[in-house]
């Protein structure tokens, strides 16, 4: 089966809900695995690669969870397949990049994903919607216990699960979730929260373009210790933290629009107009103009319109998304003119924005 | 300005990132951008490849002091692959590199120790001896209050123990 017909629609995708969903896109636990008797992928070479790939995939898909799990090669999955993995944020860029000797393995729910020799022997990671960091922890931890009876990992005493890289050594985990926080941007307040999260020891990730806002308004925020903390320890910290950050959120939503609502509807009307309106329109542009729409949706001003209609505009907007519609290949400009005439169609139903009471 | 991980192109994306009090900064030249997956905000990680940068940095530092060039018996990776990297070439590696790696490890972590989930086979494995020790010291302690009898059941079970604990290892 090809990617493209095991993966669910956009839409599906994004009508799963959880907590906090208005603010936490999604949460996601990454255990860091590798054998013991074999070079890490980044010094193995093809052959050896190739060859503990497959003892790998075996494993890995024998799994109760993968029970009609998709499962590939990365030699046999086309660049655009790979891309739009990477816009499912379900590979890394640099898994993309792999291909002989690398491998993936996706659930049949989409929750679990293992990827297969990227820097390390296995990055398996647990995806759920909204704020569930310890139900993706427990999941990830229940495959990760039947993996351990089946494969040699390499795990010392001292040091725990021994890594690619000495920054994921011990625990070998990566807690984090994704979040869409417009308020404390346009609140000007978003340096302070970052600065106070680092300062707790986690990190805050994102491009940083002009001034400090990451695309779209989104920003992932994760562990960045691994040894020295406990699994369980490492994640109620960060939960902690994220309840944090969602509070001030939407505190500072509920700010502005009492203080600023000028300010607010107008950033909220002109992202609609564009959206619906424009006829030639890049994915950064449109990223940060869905936002807007997004924080829209929250502040009831789009009544009937649902948040898994952002969502879907969000993902099907990307490059790879965009391009699997059409046969021949685009390039930049021409998508540019096939993402605006998208854009206005989808949105030709959605009347513009009210001001709520 | 030339690209901090390959020395050899300009640098044109450039990046900032605040750990902790400190901004951190990285210059990439196009090719490393793309191969370290900067265009997507998910996927990269700064931290992780200054972290990495710094570490090997650190771990040249450490060793240059007495001359030679060490390397890993299992996988032959050496230093200068280190910090080419950022990475280490095998889980024998931690071994080879260990006393450079130690003050890395302490910068970069909470503790230098692991505390976590632990490989059941191994957790049983300690498990055992945490029984043994006990045994042992009830045995010490039946022997000195000359309840030969109670000794005589503890020797039994400490055997036992010390049989699986032998059977586990192999």
């Amino acid at each position: 089966m090809k990617i493209h017909e095991f993966l669910s629609t956009p839409l599906a995708s994004c009508e799963r809900t959880g907590p906090h969903d208005g603010v936490v896109l999604s949460s996601r636990v990454r255990l860091a695995r590798n054998l013991r008797a074999v070079p890490f992928p980044g010094r193995a070479k093809k052959i050896e690669r190739v060859k503990s790939c497959e003892l790998l995939r075996k494993g890995v898909e024998e799994l109760p969870e993968m029970e009609g799990a998709f499962a590939d090669s990365m030699e046999h999955l086309g660049a655009m397949d790979k891309q739009i993995l990477v816009e499912r944020h379900l590979i890394s860029r640099e898994h993309a990049a792999k291909s002989a000797g690398s491998g993936v393995v996706l659930s049949r729910d989409e929750t679990l994903c293992v990827m297969i020799n990227e820097e390390d022997h296995l990055r398996m990671q647990s995806l759920q919607p909204g704020l569930q960091l310890k139900k993706a922890w427990q999941s990830i931890d229940e495959v990760d216990s039947r993996l351990e009876t089946k494969l040699d990992f390499a795990f010392s005493s001292e040091l725990g699960y021994l890594t690619a890289c000495p920054t994921n050594l011990g625990t070998g985990i990566r807690v984090s979730a994704m979040l869409h926080l417009p308020g404390l941007v346009l609140a000007e307040q978003i340096n302070q929260i970052i600065q106070a999260v680092t300062k707790l020891g986690h990190a805050v990730r994102g491009l940083y373009g002009e001034g400090t806002e990451a695309l779209g308004h989104v920003f992932q925020v994760s562990n960045q210790m691994t040894l020295g903390e406990s699994e369980p320890d490492i994640v109620e910290r960060i939960d902690k933290v994220l309840l944090q950050i969602i509070e001030h959120e939407m505190n500072a939503r509920a700010n502005m629009l009492q203080t600023k609502p000028k300010v607010l509807f107008n950033h909220i009307g002109r992202a609609y107009g564009i959206l619906a309106h424009s006829h030639c329109i890049t994915s950064k542009e449109t990223m940060n103009l869905l936002s807007l729409m997004r924080l829209g949706v929250g502040q009831r001003m789009f009544p009937g319109v649902e948040k898994a209609l952002l969502d879907e505009l969000f993902i099907i907007t990307q490059p790879a998304h965009l391009q699997k519609q059409f046969t021949e290949k685009l390039e930049a400009d021409e998508r540019d003119i096939l993402r605006a005439d998208m854009l206005r169609d989808r949105l030709k139903k959605v009347a513009g924005p009210v001001i709520p009471t | 300005m030339l690209c901090s991980q390959c020395n050899q192109n300009e640098a044109t994306v450039h990046l900032t990132e605040v750990v902790g009090d400190k901004m951190k900064k990285v210059d990439l030249c196009e090719t490393c951008a793309k191969a370290k997956g900067v265009s997507d905000p998910a996927g990269f990680a700064l931290a992780d490849l200054l972290l990495g940068l710094g570490a090997s940095q650190q771990v040249e530092q450490s060793t240059a002091a007495d001359g030679g060039q060490i390397s890993c018996p299992s996988c032959g990776f050496t230093q200068t692959d280190f910090k080419k990297t950022g990475r280490l070439g095998c889980s024998e590696c931690y071994q080879a590199f260990a006393e450079g790696l130690e003050g890395v490890l302490k910068t970069m972590h909470k503790g230098t120790r692991h505390v976590g989930k632990t490989p059941k086979a191994l957790r049983q494995v300690r498990d055992v001896s945490d029984q043994l020790k006990t045994l042992q010291k009830k045995l010490e302690k039946s022997i000195t209050a000359e309840d030969f009898e109670q000794a005589a059941v503890l020797r039994d079970e400490i055997k036992k123990l010390q049989k699986r604990l032998s059977e586990m290892a192999l």
